[in-house]
């Protein structure tokens, strides 16, 4: 088999020395029960062709983006990655190396944590950052129980306008943990009152911006306020293209800001594997989870990168850690630096400006459209459209035509009395053409 | 005058009176390698017997420290916090983590003294 | 007692950091980056009104850019400061290093796979659901469990999947104050009592025998109508099979608590035993350890766990569902909750499933069936030297040595492991498990062919020998031939600096 190395005579060499008469033997050896025969009902071996032709047919299934005009965002958003990033991230000592556990051979992977770790700092506008966790929904959790930690309140008021799946999640920890959690009602139009109930019970309130339905917050007043009563304000953001445009969650006074890396530097993938980027302030450091990346010195006093402050970590304080996580999202991390490093700050400011003025263009040809509202006041590259109907029909009508309109609001919030809604993205990568047919997909429809 | 006492847990107890300044001793600073970060309680924090007391961290291992009597704490080494490796160079003066006000003298009596201590590493 | 790190005595660099020949020096990005520099050519476009409501970033974000070429040179001189899989034996044990199969990478990325969004409608993805539909059917065959859940991120939220499935339905029995309790033996890898923890469980510890595995008279005693759960790994971070592992299952359900199995090291098992067949109620499965998807890193994993049929009920959102002809995801009211957004890493399914095409049912038993024998291989020929903290007994895929071989002479195993490097290897997992003193577990996976196995022993042994002879000086110093040497873990712990600030 082609990614085996050990023939038959080898294996029987390998028998001989330690002294068994076949693998059977060493195997009841080892586990007081003879290994188990036959295949289990799986299928036979695959040559790389039979394989690669099976995987095709299954991915020529799906109706990729690739090949129709894309519209979807609510928390993952399809950009132009350039081809140098996928290129580098495949080099073998980037894709097949490990966690950087011995500083002497990986410091090419320990140097890139501390630039990535150094870019998300300045994007959100805080003092440190982590190497990266699973992804945004997660990280978002994490800063729930990390303020938890810091202000010794087991309570979170969550706003009514985070991604649904974002605040599941964190509905789960707390229900886990036996937290306290209260969210807002839907808010498609960020008009809710998170000030009014800001109290001492407190210890964070979680605000998203842009938020789900693609309005901007200022977070100023609600920072302020938080800090009054003792708790701290967490930030969240889907897109991180909206840092090249939009103020920093940091400058507006957030304690910890989190959110979900992927439209830099990496594929939709349908889901995953995505990249939660975690940072806060220096006075929060021992409590922050995951992974840290820091300066050092050598023996020969040459500057130099590692793993630091793991004492917060599972494998060192075991039921007393901060959080359970062991993984980062290395190859993601690396791939959302590589192309932030390309971008630079002039790169990204005119590509956040791009997705601004495709979003805009689209808001006013949709405008045209009879039955169709744009509810936007303010939005970064996704705004929340009503349509005269049920949104999800909509979107499956167009997907026949080969459009993917964008994302019905029911599909993330049934049951809420929001199924005219539809969340419409448009980045840097839709064209003219992308958006003639979408408004002549729906002018058609409706 | 003052006398200081010992654990099997190396911790020592310098009472006056009846305050105690508690920290680990020598042995155990060399046990625990480069101290990095010492968690010390709040002041004011009564502390029961057995209960932690602080939380010693090195580049590899988080060590907890347990009170050897209760009492309350009446102050902390904030030094510490700039410069916890005062704990390796200097365990039992500089490197002290808490002063304890006893809550029981007769607590004191299961104590070792430093007799005893240096009897008790030489069996390790 | 984990000796200091940095120990060995400095010595000053003669003048500035260089580069040598190949051993090539790279400066921060943000040393090198320009703010005015971008190697993204982004086409401008017209003007609009802003739709930003007065929150326009003003403020410089203060980030650099790189040109195409110097981007391309920061990261490859980077790249070439890491040892990698790819570049040779990466013995870790409990991490599984082996071969991360090229085709892999080519099937992740086709279009159908990576260009479509997770909430397109669902009739425009049956492809991908179909393989999420493959992948699941060979999670349940090869453990013979019940249901899956693919949505778990990692190992250690895999953990964290399981345990919120017991604990919901330890509730659902109405005995979430009576049972407080989760069983983890001292050997387990962290992550089990963190996880523990984190769902306000207690973890209480479960005593290793003498000979390196549970007894069941040993644990019996501790399982009551107090204990939610018994977390096991199998074969345990010792690397040895726990024979009573189907007794003691069979106990804790008597008792009616839940058996958590840490599937790390199942690359000892595929296709040779059956978690189902030990009494597991959900085990989770490192995708990037057993199944080939790559380590990037650190990162991405994927962790889907498998439930039996008492805990399937309890399964997470989202849950794929055969509906008529279509699959379909059932994404709300299922089980304790969602624990992530979207579907889970659909990327690494894409892998894990080329990686189990590529092998077939026989290829799978063949793989785990050669890691055992190689780890087996590398035990007898290192026995005579190397100690093994529980006597000389078969291991599975992996091979526990500690440091008794090692005492009088001052060379520690991190000295060991540090030398191991100057050899061209990535060092064996070093203290780990805790239970056993300068733990070495060495685990070569079926990527190596035989002569790769033979030079390691071969330079273990040499290695050894020089460690046995007095030479602890050269131990102490090294590694010598790597970009960087011994790093002061100290000053980084003391004095934290996580980011590159503007001097002055």
């Amino acid at each position: 088999m082609r990614y085996h190395p050990l023939t038959g005579a080898d294996r029987e060499a390998m028998l001989a020395i330690i002294g068994a008469r076949d693998f059977d033997e060493l195997f009841t050896a080892a586990t007081g029960a003879a290994p188990l025969e036959g295949d289990f009902g799986l299928p036979r071996a695959k040559s790389e062709i039979a394989v690669e032709r099976h995987l095709s047919r299954l991915a020529e299934k799906n109706l990729s983006a690739a090949r129709a005009p894309c519209f979807l965002g609510a928390g993952a958003y399809r950009h132009h990655v350039p081809a140098s990033v996928d290129h580098l991230i495949q080099r073998s000592e980037f894709l097949t190396s490990y966690t950087p556990y011995q500083p002497e051979i990986s410091q090419g992977t320990l140097q890139h944590l501390f630039e990535f770790q150094t870019q998300v700092a300045l994007l959100t506008g805080m003092e440190i950052a982590n190497a990266s966790m699973y992804d945004g929904s997660t990280a978002c959790a994490e800063a729930m129980l990390m303020a938890h930690r810091i202000t010794k309140r087991r309570r979170a008021l969550v706003s009514g306008a985070l991604h649904p799946h974002y605040a599941a999640v964190a509905k789960t920890a707390a229900r886990m943990a036996g937290d306290e959690i209260v969210q807002l009602p839907p808010d498609v139009t960020a008009s809710e009152d998170l000030l009014g109930r800001i109290d001492d019970s407190l210890s964070c309130v979680i605000v998203q911006t842009p938020d789900f339905f693609g309005n901007l917050r200022d977070l100023s007043e609600l920072s302020d306020a938080c800090h009054r009563h003792g708790a701290l304000l967490v930030a969240v953001f889907t897109e991180a293209v909206s840092l090249g445009a939009v103020k920093a969650p940091g400058d507006m006074g957030a304690d910890i800001v989190v959110g979900e890396g992927q439209s830099i530097g990496n594929a939709l993938n349908f889901g995953g594997p995505y990249v939660g980027l975690f940072a806060t302030r220096e006075i929060y450091l021992r409590q922050t989870p995951g992974r840290l990346c820091g300066e050092t010195v050598d023996l020969q006093g040459r500057r130099a990168f590692v793993l630091t402050l793991s004492t917060r970590e599972q494998h060192i304080r075991r039921d007393k850690a901060t959080s359970n996580i062991c993984t980062n999202s290395g190859l993601c991390a690396l791939a959302f630096s590589i192309h932030l490093s390309l971008l630079g700050e002039l790169g990204l400011r005119r590509l956040a400006h791009a997705n601004h003025a495709n979003a805009a263009r689209l808001r006013d040809e949709l405008k045209g459209l009879a039955g169709v509202e744009v509810l936007n006041e303010t939005f970064f590259n996704e705004f929340t459209v009503r349509t005269p109907g049920d949104a999800s029909k909509i979107v499956e009508a167009l997907a026949r035509r080969g459009v993917l309109a964008g994302v019905p609001v029911s599909r993330l919030l049934p049951g809420e009395g929001l199924d005219d809604l539809l969340l419409v993205a448009s980045t840097e990568l839709n064209t003219t053409e992308d958006r003639a047919a979408l408004v002549a997909g729906l002018k058609e429809l409706l | 005058m003052s006398t200081t006492y010992f654990t099997k847990d190396h911790e020592y107890l310098r009472i006056d009176g009846d305050v105690a300044v508690v920290g680990v001793t020598d042995y155990a600073q060399a046990q625990l390698g480069d101290v990095v970060f010492v968690e010390l309680p709040p002041s004011g924090k009564e502390i029961a017997k057995g209960g932690t007391l602080a939380t010693v961290e090195s580049v590899k291992a988080a060590s907890e420290v347990y009170a050897p009597v209760s009492g309350e704490v009446i102050e902390v080494n904030a030094a510490l916090e700039e410069a916890p490796g005062t704990v390796n160079e200097d365990a039992q003066g500089a490197g002290w983590f808490v002063k304890l006000r006893l809550a029981s003298e007769d607590e004191l009596a299961g104590l070792l003294d430093a007799a005893a201590y240096e009897a008790f590493l030489k069996t390790l | 007692m984990l000796d200091k790190v940095h120990d060995a005595p400095r010595e000053a660099l003669q003048g500035p950091v260089r580069s040598r020949g190949l051993d090539l020096e790279e400066p921060l990005l943000f040393e090198t980056g320009r703010v005015d520099v971008t190697g993204v050519d982004v086409e401008a476009p017209e003007e609009v009104a802003s739709r930003l409501g007065g929150l326009a970033r003003t403020k410089p974000i203060g980030l650099p850019g790189l040109s195409e070429p110097e981007a391309m040179r920061h990261f490859v001189r980077l790249s070439r400061q890491n040892y990698s899989i790819d570049a040779g034996l990466y013995p870790l044990g409990s991490c599984t290093m082996k071969h991360n199969p090229r085709l892999n990478e080519k099937v992740a990325r086709l279009p159908g796979f990576a260009d479509i969004h997770p909430l397109q409608p669902l009739s425009s993805v049956q492809g991908a659901l179909e393989l999420m539909q493959e992948l699941s059917d060979w999670l349940l065959k090869l453990t013979k469990m019940a249901a899956v859940a693919l949505s778990p991120k990692a190992g250690a939220h895999g953990e964290s999947c399981g345990l919120m499935a017991i604990k919901a339905a330890v509730a659902a029995k109405g005995e979430l104050a009576t049972r407080r309790i989760v069983l983890v033996p001292q050997s387990a890898h962290g992550t089990n009592p963190a996880s523990a923890a984190l769902l306000g469980f207690v973890a209480k510890p479960v005593p290793v025998g003498a000979d390196g595995v549970l007894h069941h008279e040993d644990v019996a005693p501790l399982i009551g109508s107090d204990v939610a759960a018994i977390m096991l790994t199998n074969p345990n971070t010792c690397g040895l099979f726990e024979r009573d592992i189907a007794k003691i299952a069979a106990t804790l359900h008597a008792a009616g608590g839940y058996f958590y199995c840490d599937g790390a090291n199942f690359n000892a098992l595929a296709g040779l035993a059956r978690p189902g067949d030990f009494g597991v109620d959900a085990m989770h499965i490192n995708l990037h350890k057993t199944f080939s998807t790559p380590h990037g890193g650190g990162g991405p994993g994927a962790g889907p766990v498998v439930f039996s049929e008492r805990l399937a009920p309890f399964a997470p959102a989202p849950a794929l569902k055969r509906s008529g002809e279509a699959l379909t995801l059932v994404e709300d009211d299922c089980g304790f909750g969602r624990m992530t957004a979207f579907h889970g890493q659909m990327g690494m399914f894409v892998r894990a499933l080329a990686y189990l095409l590529a092998h077939g049912g026989e290829g799978a038993r063949q793989a785990s069936s050669d890691a055992v024998l190689s780890a087996n291989y590398l035990r007898v020929r290192l026995a005579d030297m190397l100690s093994q903290p529980f006597g000389d007994q078969p291991c599975m895929h992996e091979a526990l040595f500690d440091e008794t071989w090692l005492a009088g002479t001052g060379v520690t195993t991190l000295d060991f492991a540090k030398a191991l490097i100057d050899e061209g290897y990535h060092p064996m997992t070093i203290y780990f498990p805790l239970v056993v003193h300068g733990a070495m577990l060495i685990e070569p996976t079926e990527s190596q062919p035989k002569a790769a196995l033979d030079d390691f022993v071969e330079t273990l042994r040499r290695l050894g020998m020089r460690a046995l002879a007095g030479e602890k000086e050269a131990f102490r110093l090294a590694p010598i031939h790597t970009p960087r040497r011994r790093l002061d873990e100290t000053q980084a712990a003391r004095k934290p600096v996580l980011r590159w600030s503007q001097p002055g």
